[in-house]
């Protein structure tokens, strides 16, 4: 009971900065006739026709809002992920998620770490490129090196058995059964193959990130790390000729606690992501996602400039109080709910 | 035997990890925002008691090991096996040195040990946590002595040493906690 206590005096404090900052509150639909077509999130559904899915964030609707000349806005919602069950998840947690017109990725990040200031006990963030992290803690430049070396890596951090389950996981589920056992590396370059290596190889620096690099960072301050690869750009903008995205995320203690982007604003490039996720999803034998319409003629009619991030609010509490498990902030647990 | 997948992950489930039988210790779903989930399990390997950090991708499936706590009375040493016998049923089974390890000198005639078996085949012997042995040799303590400070090394019947209290004398009955080797109390008689 004290720790909800805490939470609302937590919850209340974030909306009063806000409110001082001119950033107007709003409160868009849980359920949608669309879903995000990204790989690695899996929506809860009604059963129902017409299929409604809940909302894994309110990143389109918020988008909507912009495209339709809202300004500044921010919301604190709901947001639900099929099987995401563990000491760090909830399958329902709550979100925070904000948008700034005009914001560069730098100035939103400098907000977000004013927010961590008032909520966290401490007074700065670290800030780094996920690049120099990987040079610095895995010796391996993460774009640029072969896929070889990134394999290499994960020999050395004793994760080959990994590499391999991934490698094995894409071989046997990504190809028709007679396809000859040729290893990733040596297929043609056809467009698949590509798509294929961005899997298996973002895979493998994810799991690098989460096991090599995140226990050595974020330990007495938060750390905003910026520019990930440009395979996982998501929404985020990418610059000419750059091998990065202008995405942001923020790791505290090994929890990863917010995730930013400049927003991607160009509805072609968009689309061309989303049909992108849908055939990571075909390699990885999961249903194709329709794309939201509604969403894409909103970035057609125009979606300012901006930059937006969600932060999970569970877990920000769970670090301001100090608890191990999302399960000591929230009323009901999902084993109890 | 069955196989498992990383979303069966307990504490306490024992599986098949390089050909060795292990014990699931804790076992952490984590989901990275951008990418596949994968499972932490920290895993001690049963046979050679070590213990590992191994990262498995969620969905992947793991074979079970065919292990078995079974309790059973420890009988005698014949000089290579250690015999131990089902109370209920009086079926016995012999464990080698390599399952019985350290632990020799903890078994106590008709003691309840309980005994690891893969593929039926004893791999762990684990001793009772407290055992009653009788002091063999121990310097005679000085009188006067109660509690005494330090304490002195004793030999017991099955051959293990513990420090035990100065006023503790040979011929007598001490409790000994058998994961720590420490003395507990003398026997109640």
């Amino acid at each position: 009971m004290q720790s909800l206590r805490a939470r609302a005096a937590i919850i209340s404090n974030i909306r009063h900065f806000f409110e001082t900052r001119d950033v107007l509150e709003v409160d868009t639909p849980s359920l949608s006739q669309y879903s995000v077509t990204d790989p690695y999130l899996q929506p809860i559904h009604t059963q129902n026709k017409p299929k409604r899915y809940l909302q894994t964030s309110p990143e389109y609707a918020m988008k909507r809002l912009l495209a339709a000349g809202s300004g500044d806005i921010y919301q604190i919602c709901k947001a639900f992920r099929e099987d995401e069950v563990g000491r760090q998840h909830n399958p329902e947690f709550t979100l925070l998620e904000w948008y700034r017109v005009g914001f560069s990725m730098q100035m939103l990040i400098d907000e977000v770490k004013a927010l961590l200031a008032m909520v966290l006990p401490v007074q700065t963030c670290d800030q780094r490129t996920y690049c120099s992290l990987f040079v610095e803690y895995c010796n391996l430049e993460p774009v640029l090196s072969s896929i070889e070396e990134v394999e290499y890596c994960c020999i050395q951090n004793e994760l080959d058995d990994y590499a391999k389950s991934i490698k094995d996981s894409l071989l046997h589920d990504g190809f028709p059964k007679n396809a000859n056992n040729k290893t990733i590396h040596e297929l043609s370059d056809d467009k698949r193959q590509v798509l294929l290596q961005d899997i298996y190889r973002d895979s493998l620096l994810n799991v690098l990130f989460s096991q090599v690099i995140e226990p050595h960072i974020g330990k007495s301050i938060p750390i905003v790390v910026t520019h990930f690869p440009k395979s996982q750009a998501a929404l985020a903008t990418i610059d000419d000729n750059s091998d990065y995205a202008n995405r942001f995320e923020v790791y505290f203690k090994s929890i990863e606690l917010a995730n930013g982007f400049n927003e991607l604003t160009c509805a072609t490039t968009q689309a061309q992501r989303f049909k992108q996720d849908n055939l990571k999803r075909n390699i990885l034998k999961l249903p194709e996602v329709e794309i939201d319409t509604n969403f894409l003629t909103a970035l057609n009619n125009g979606l300012p400039a901006c930059s937006g991030v969600a932060l999970g609010i569970d877990r920000l509490v769970m670090l301001a109080l100090d608890k191990e498990s999302i399960s000591e902030v929230i009323s009901f647990n999902y084993d109890n709910c | 035997m069955a196989n498992f997948s990383t979303n069966e992950f307990k504490a306490g489930l024992k599986i098949m990890l390089d050909g060795e039988p292990c014990n699931i210790l804790e076992n952490e779903y984590v989901k990275p925002g951008k990418g596949q989930a994968f499972n932490r399990v920290k895993i001690r390997k049963l046979i050679s008691g070590k213990t590992l950090e191994k990262t498995f991708r969620s969905g992947e499936s793991v074979e079970g090991a065919d292990v078995l706590d079974t309790d059973l009375a420890y009988l005698y040493n014949d000089g290579e096996f250690w015999h131990f016998m089902n109370n209920e049923t009086f079926e016995q089974i012999a464990a080698d040195a390599k399952a019985v390890g350290e632990n020799a000198k903890w078994l106590v005639e008709n003691d309840v040990c309980t005994l690891t078996l893969f593929n039926g085949s004893p791999i762990v012997v684990t001793p009772p946590n407290f055992v009653e042995i009788e002091i063999v040799e121990t310097d005679p303590g000085l009188k006067g002595d109660t509690a005494g400070t330090g304490g002195k090394p004793a030999t017991l019947a099955t051959g293990a040493v513990v420090r035990v209290p100065l006023f503790v004398q040979t011929g007598e009955v001490v409790k000994v906690d058998t994961r720590s080797g420490e003395y507990a109390s003398r026997a109640q008689k």
